[in-house]
């Protein structure tokens, strides 16, 4: 994989939710990559500025809610003098199919990625047939 | 100051609000090389000194290279994602690639008691004003 090209911005987008929030604050949407393996679907998630302690990850229906908010007490008493970008929580959700067994679905938050790792389903696993 | 909400949101919000208005300032009186490029900057005011606050998520501390000298900052180095190369791709929005960003401070600034701290993907750099910036009283003699 090609690392040696410049790294360029890219803009936040934010969440449109169907329901509108009491107070207007932005929540945005994480950047995501998406990977599937015969065993399994990978799904990492930037989502810098949130703690381990402080996302939350359900399985709803057939979707994946994941939300994650930012630790905002860092940023007591600063005075924003020059600024690029906005800050704010994160939320996405994916839908999901049945080939994913949901109670094997795994997390780990590091340096503001979330990985999940969401197994297949025995039955959704690639197989071999045996001639005999 | 950001201070006094009972509601976490609202204080977020306000401070989205402030961060707003404050989208390319002329703090930095024009002089930061290559504004817009990675990574995306804030500043920020605290006491005497500055904090400016970087997302960079999913790079590792040791792929950072920070340096300081005079009234500028040069923040560099890579990020970069390990692909199982036989993953099918569904969606790819993450970027990686290398990065070098030089800023360029309106105020002095002691290189050598500059901090960094790298967290869940920010990086913070604590920027103390320095002595000699600091006002003085004058003793008059005589």
């Amino acid at each position: 994989m090609d690392t040696q090209q410049e790294l360029q911005v890219q803009q936040k987008r934010e969440v449109e939710s169907k329901q509108e929030a009491t107070i207007p604050a932005r929540v945005f949407v994480p950047a995501t990559d998406i990977f599937e393996t015969d065993e399994a679907l990978t799904v990492s998630l930037e989502m810098p500025g949130v703690d381990k302690d402080k996302v939350d990850v359900k399985v709803e229906n057939d979707v994946l809610k994941i939300e994650g908010w930012i630790d905002f007490s860092r940023y007591e008493g600063l005075q924003p003098v020059y600024t690029e970008y906005n800050i704010g929580n994160f939320a996405r959700s994916f839908q999901l199919s049945s080939k994913i067994d949901q109670d094997r679905i795994s997390a780990e938050l590091r340096d503001g990625v979330m990985t999940l790792v969401l197994p297949k389903s025995e039955r959704a696993k690639p197989r071999k047939i045996a001639v005999s | 100051m950001i201070s006094g909400f009972r509601d976490p949101f609202e204080a977020l919000f306000a401070m989205q609000k402030a961060l707003e208005s404050r989208f390319a300032s002329d703090w930095m009186g024009g002089r930061t090389a290559g504004m817009g490029s990675y990574p995306p900057i804030n500043v920020f005011q605290r006491g005497d000194g500055f904090v400016a606050v970087i997302e960079l998520p999913g790079i590792d501390k040791n792929d950072i290279e920070i340096e300081a000298k005079e009234n500028t900052i040069r923040i560099s180095g890579r990020k970069s994602i390990n692909y199982d190369q036989a993953a099918s791709v569904h969606r790819r929005e993450r970027l990686l690639g290398v990065f070098d960003r030089t800023l360029s401070v309106p105020i002095q600034i002691d290189p050598d008691a500059i901090k960094a701290e790298y967290r869940d993907g920010m990086l913070a750099l604590f920027i103390p004003p320095a002595e000699s910036a600091k006002p003085r009283t004058i003793k008059i003699t005589s």
